[in-house]
């Protein structure tokens, strides 16, 4: 290899901007519509579960397949499980949408990822005669409006619990009564927050108390002004973050290293660390706390549909709902896992709130996706879009 | 040029360093291997050897090494047979464009591997191939293709054209010069190419991200347990794993480089 | 005597004896219907994505031709300070690298032994065959509050250093990981210069580091371009070091690329910062194309 001439470099240049405009016609006449209702709204589900396809690909959060119930279910239906872990509802709609939707069977989705899924028409109905154990369900999981479309089930509930402030007991003698203590400059360095544009509803869950003027109702459906003051008190906590998470594992070593004191966490980080004997608690605290309710979707191209079916059922029994609450530190939807849950650890039933009456659950205010339709029948609402891009605004 | 006894001792001293530098983290990967504590600190206050049989027991770990192991061996197969093929064209024919020919092998080397992982993984998703072992082994073939053709087109420029002139002389045909004369010179440096290939694509992570599907290679279920953060010395113990088989390679690779340059 | 198949192959191999074009174009079609089919088609496919856009709610790519992704890169200031940010990481550590081959390159090729060479080298090497991954992990245990350095720190009675989840962690790991890519080919130069050059300079009256500057340098400058191409577009395409290591302000290119695909389910803005880092590494490879670095490539 000699020198380069420029025109060689022009010449593969060329080449690159040739093909990129045949590529183009191929491009759009791929393109397609989207309609207000859901693309696969008419389509039947199976009638009855056959035989298992040796495998069964799952999306999910970080704890959801376990050895402890996967071994077992395997065992009993020969069918292997692959999980990818998806960090976010976000990195979930995403796998399932580009291209996934021919690899997964299922997926794990919460309440603000299932709509997105049900509407780019990424999951399928699903027979709910086919799960039984759905009849044990709260009521109010039996056919939530995050997961049922108009009668068509396209979910089976799952779990569900609160994003709770996980802090360390050494620093805080008592447990703090307010999401204020994640805003303190008292604190500042110290502090640690899931890397997630959903994070904004949690600021704005904290402004409806802290700035009633504001005048926020709902978290997840804010008008210009609150999404302003939200993303404003957000970019002021900046400073004092010493690491936006992305994964679960890097809250649990900020907390073990103690380079964190206090932080935004799942129950599952706080049963980690109390485990490994980290001296850490975590609270609700006053202003309330979001959550999520979880569900499995079905994809629409589920390449074992008959496994998918099987985990659904299997997951679904109290025992398996008992264990999954456990471990993750949630509240399981059937309420027949609430006696399993006293055998296999003294108090686990009420400590994960299994016996608490309906509500109980009116205090978590779930994620759902936020669009521009507000509730109120108004469409000067923030969309996810703008939430995306104010979140790379905040922590770029 | 005479070096002086301070600068030798100051340079022996800084490449000490140095080396220190590159294999500390490998110690670390080692010792933690080790620890009890699925929560990670130092000093390590227990040890044990459980990672390792449940490692060696873990049917997720068995899977994405069996798919890591076929994954390189299928890339490095087509970027064998395409990277010695290009590595001759170039070498002997002259033709217009060969300059840009060359530049574009290198660029799944030149540029961020994240391009040309979302390059692909926008493609695969545009003709709706779903993502699978074939769409990693296209993924790491396009950068291993250029490892094996750095390898053999440096030794074709070394050897000289005259034993093949005087094969051809001496009545052989080009398939029989081909067998006889040329791979035998070349099969060290196509050996090296094939070695260096597969251990890119064994650890490759940020293009399999974009092209990988719902079954894990090694490194994206070193990648997921990261995550989970449950068993982290678990990681430890197969990578430890992992090293100990390569080493054996290494130090065949080893062999046939420093054979080769007593022979030179 | 030759049975048929055979005169079959030694008539093919004559026909292509005598017709080289035929034979270039045999071998060289096959593997650049590859590069074309695969690789650049990939590629433009990539950078007709960039002109579309997505549904946000369901994540659907819309093909209609839009500038809007570029314009927001253009017009949102943290999109610059991600690309300043990824730059500067870029060029500081290529410089750390090139500080510690050139010296460290210097002593393996020209000072020590056959022997100690072979087992140097072999040390050297070492690092590229365990998991990555699993690399930057042990930076997480090694400079973590309550890791291996600390650690060590105290017990010799130092102030302990806070570096996890840091810049100044980021530049360490990514030295480390890139260093080499660096040593390699620099130290590849250093050996194909003639040890007779040397001696000429000495004898010449220029002293050890007159010849190590004005002589070695530039003869092994193409081979440091040659690494710092490695260093630069690993630096500028890694996502997985900052997500792991960094701090509260730590996007990358990289990151936001990944963030957009994979977590947002915003494939064509993705693109289009792909599309930036094309630009940049373009524009590096024009320099290192000047510098002349493809030959030790």
């Amino acid at each position: 290899m000699k020198q380069f001439r420029t025109t060689h470099w022009l010449a593969s240049a060329g080449a690159v901007i040739v093909l990129s405009l045949g590529a183009v016609p191929v491009a759009l006449a791929t393109a397609g519509a989207s309609s207000s209702t859901p693309p696969m709204q008419n389509m039947k589900p199976q009638a009855s579960v056959g035989a298992g396809e040796g495998a069964l690909n799952l999306i999910a959060w970080e704890g959801y397949a376990q050895p402890t119930w996967v071994k077992p279910f395997t065992k009993a239906t020969g069918c292997k499980v692959n999980a990818k872990y998806g960090g976010s509802s976000s990195e979930m709609v995403s796998l399932m949408a580009n291209g996934g939707g021919h690899q997964y069977d299922l997926v794990s989705a919460s309440g603000d990822a299932d709509l997105r899924l049900i509407y780019g028409g990424n999951v399928k109905p699903i027979n709910m005669n086919l799960i039984p154990a759905a009849k044990q369900f709260r009521p109010f999981l039996r056919a939530p409006s995050f997961n049922t479309i108009n009668g068509k089930h396209y979910g089976v509930s799952y779990e569900f619990g609160p994003n709770v402030l996980l802090y360390s007991t050494k620093t805080f003698s008592s447990a703090p009564t307010s999401w204020s203590v994640l805003y303190s400059k008292a604190n500042k360095g110290k502090i640690t927050v899931p890397n997630n544009p959903i994070q904004i509803a949690d600021a704005a869950l904290y402004l409806a108390k802290a700035k009633p003027s504001l005048g926020i109702t709902d978290p997840y459906e804010l008008t210009t002004t609150q999404f302003n003051a939200a993303v404003a008190l957000l970019k002021s906590q900046h400073p004092l973050i010493k690491k936006y998470w992305d994964l679960a594992s890097q809250e649990i070593s900020l907390f073990t290293n103690g380079s964190v004191v206090a932080g935004a966490a799942w129950p599952y980080q706080t049963n980690t660390l109390q485990g490994a004997k980290v001296k850490v608690a975590d609270t609700i605290p006053s202003e309330g706390a979001t959550g999520w309710a979880d569900s499995w979707l079905l994809a629409t191209n589920a390449p074992h549909p008959n496994c998918a079916y099987k985990w659904m059922q299997w997951v679904s029994t109290p025992k398996v709902q008992a264990q999954e609450a456990l471990y993750f530190g949630e509240t399981p939807a059937n309420t027949q896992a609430c006696a399993i849950m006293d055998t296999l650890q003294p108090g686990g039933c009420a400590a994960y709130h299994a016996n608490a009456p309906e509500s109980y659950f009116a205090t978590i205010k779930f994620w759902k996706t936020p669009l521009a339709a507000c509730g109120n029948g108004q469409n000067n609402c923030v969309d996810f879009t703008k939430w995306q891009q104010a979140w790379t605004q905040i922590t770029g | 040029m005479r070096l002086s006894t301070f600068t030798r001792l100051s340079l022996a001293i800084f490449a000490g360093l140095v080396i220190l530098f590159l294999i500390v983290p490998l110690i670390v990967i080692v010792f933690f291997a080790f620890d009890a504590s699925n929560v990670q600190t130092f000093p390590i206050h227990q040890w044990t050897l459980n990672w390792f049989s449940i490692a060696w027991r873990d049917p997720a770990v068995r899977s994405a090494f069996l798919l890591s192991v076929k994954a390189g061996l299928f890339a490095t197969l087509i970027a064998l047979v395409l990277g010695v093929m290009v590595a001759f064209g170039i070498h002997r024919f002259k033709f217009f464009g060969r300059e840009a020919v060359s530049l574009l092998l290198v660029l799944p080397l030149a540029l961020p591997g994240i391009v040309t992982g979302l390059a692909l993984h926008s493609a695969f998703n545009l003709i709706g191939l779903p993502f699978s072992l074939y769409t990693i082994v296209i993924g790491h073939a396009t950068f291993c293709i250029v490892v094996v053709f750095n390898n053999v087109v440096a030794r074709l420029r070394r050897t000289s054209n005259s034993l093949h002139e005087a094969s051809s002389d001496l009545g052989a045909t080009p398939l029989q010069t081909i067998r006889l004369i040329t791979l035998p010179t070349l099969s060290t440096a196509i050996i090296a190419g094939a070695l260096l290939a597969f251990a890119l694509s064994f650890d490759e992570v940020i293009v399999t991200t974009f092209t990988a599907g719902a079954q894990n290679t090694l490194p994206l279920w070193i990648f997921g347990a990261i995550r989970l953060g449950q068993q982290l010395p678990e990681i430890n113990a197969v990578v430890v794993g992992v090293v100990a088989l390569t080493i054996v390679p290494i130090a065949y690779a080893a062999r046939i480089a420093s054979g080769d340059r007593v022979k030179n | 005597m030759a049975s048929p198949a055979n005169s079959l192959t030694q008539r093919t191999g004559a026909v292509l004896w005598r017709r080289p074009w035929l034979r270039g174009a045999l071998t060289l079609s096959p593997p650049l219907l590859w590069f074309l089919i695969i690789y650049l088609a990939s590629l433009a496919v990539m950078l007709v994505t960039a002109f579309f856009s997505t549904d946000a709610l369901t994540g659907n790519i819309s093909h209609q031709w839009t500038w809007s992704n570029f314009s927001q890169i253009v017009h949102q200031s943290v999109y610059a300070s991600i690309v300043l940010r990824t730059l500067t990481m870029a060029v500081v550590v290529t410089i750390t690298d090139i500080i510690i081959a050139l010296p460290f390159s210097f002593f393996l090729a020209k000072v020590v032994t056959w022997r100690w060479r072979q087992f140097l080298l072999a040390l050297l090497l070492l690092p590229l065959w365990a998991s990555y991954l699993a690399k930057v992990y042990a930076w997480i245990n090694i400079l973590s509050d309550k890791g291996v350095l600390p650690g060590i720190e105290s017990r010799l009675g130092l102030p302990t250093t806070h570096l996890a989840y840091t810049n100044v962690a980021m530049w360490i790991v990514f030295s480390y990981l890139w260093l080499p890519f660096m040593i390699v080919p620099v130290y590849s130069a250093f050996e194909r210069v003639p040890d007779s050059l040397m001696e000429a300079s000495s004898d010449l009256g220029a002293g050890s580091w007159r010849t190590f500057r004005w002589v070695l340098i530039p003869m092994v400058l193409p081979g440091i371009v040659a690494g710092s191409i490695f260093t630069f577009s690993l630096t500028l395409g890694d996502f997985i070091t900052p997500l792991l290591i960094g701090g509260s302000s730590s996007n990358f290119i990289g990151n936001a690329i990944y963030d957009s695909a994979l977590n947002g389910g915003n494939l064509p803005f993705a693109a289009a910062l792909a599309f930036i880092s094309i630009i940049i590494m373009g524009g590096y490879l024009l320099m290192a194309r000047w510098a002349g670095a493809f030959e030790a490539l």
